[in-house]
């Protein structure tokens, strides 16, 4: 790491591979919240792991090129407005804070659980790009640190 | 049962070993092996769910805690006043252990926890929700105020952290 060009030849393979299954496998614990242990919080620290693996391996430059710090703290804001979105609907729908609205379907099925599902997105967004931009941020202070 | 105190003693000699060790980078490995020990206490008292979590924020942590102590490496300056430090830390463990024993003998008996709003949980969980997995249905339908105050302490550490290094951010 003299060079803010990255890891050697071999990390930078292997991230290729094994970087878009760490995604899938946050995306994954995300969506069967509800089904099997995991949730949102796990499966947003995954994602945000999985970005973490490709700045790490391809160094900073790469990081800065394709980063969009616009992006990130889009999403992160999104993510907490889409959870307050939905405990609000409860209030205008049915008058209770956080009522479950949405249809439940049948128990073992992936879309079922009502808000569950949803509310496992909004969180699995918020906290995959925070914790990103945590990272990202802290980053960036060393390096301006060592100039 | 025996596993877990096992695992338990070997968290605490690594925590002592990661207050007693000078070089900073071999600490937070042995602070990481501390988290790691969480993460199996929490498998063997059944609980995935928080399992799966510790593992992947220790991770997290571990990689942010080792960027940051790679490269700097600094001296301990060791100070030599011994009597100050032996009489602060025996008054701090006599005062923890005898609070904490009055904490601990109010509580239920370990394996058999007091279940008067749980136990509704537990029997109505999957009828009220349809959903499978009860810690789920617990955190985001019958206590999902509680998680909304936990997004809101992210969301207040992100923001406190980004506005904190704003300005090196910038340039």
């Amino acid at each position: 790491m003299k060079n803010n060009g990255g890891m050697s030849i071999i990390v930078k393979r292997i991230t290729r591979i094994t970087v878009s299954l760490i995604f899938l496998f946050g995306v994954y614990i995300m969506l069967h919240g509800h089904l099997s242990p995991g949730g949102g919080f796990a499966g947003g620290v995954i994602i945000a792991l999985s970005f973490i693996h490709l700045v790490l391996a391809f160094g900073k430059d790469f990081a800065f090129r394709y980063f969009n710090k616009t992006l990130a703290f889009f999403l992160e804001g999104l993510g907490g407005i889409l959870f307050l979105v939905i405990s609000l609907l409860g209030i205008f729908i049915g008058g209770i804070f956080f009522l479950n609205f949405l249809p439940k379907g049948s128990p073992f099925n992936l879309f079922s659980s009502g808000i569950i599902l949803a509310s496992n997105f909004a969180i699995f967004l918020k906290v995959g790009a925070g914790l990103f931009s945590i990272f990202i941020a802290l980053s960036l202070y060393r390096l301006s640190e060592k100039e | 049962m025996i596993e877990l105190y096992i695992i338990l003693i070997l968290m605490i000699i690594a925590a002592m070993a990661s207050i007693y060790i000078e070089d900073l980078l071999s600490s937070v490995i042995a602070l990481g092996a501390v988290g790691f020990g969480i993460t199996l206490a929490f498998l063997f008292l059944k609980a995935p769910d928080l399992a799966i979590t510790q593992l992947v924020v220790e991770i997290l942590s571990l990689i942010i805690l080792i960027k940051a102590t790679i490269k700097s490496n600094r001296d301990i300056n060791k100070e030599k006043n011994y009597i100050s430090y032996i009489f602060l830390a025996s008054f701090f463990i006599i005062a923890f252990l005898y609070f904490g024993y009055k904490a601990i003998s109010e509580l239920p008996k370990f394996g058999f926890p007091i279940t008067k709003v749980s136990s509704f949980y537990i029997r109505e969980g999957l009828n009220k929700t349809k959903a499978v997995n009860l810690v789920s249905s617990i955190i985001l339908d019958f206590r999902a105020y509680d998680t909304l105050g936990e997004a809101i302490v992210l969301f207040t550490s992100v923001v406190g952290v980004l506005s904190v290094l704003r300005r090196n951010n910038e340039k």
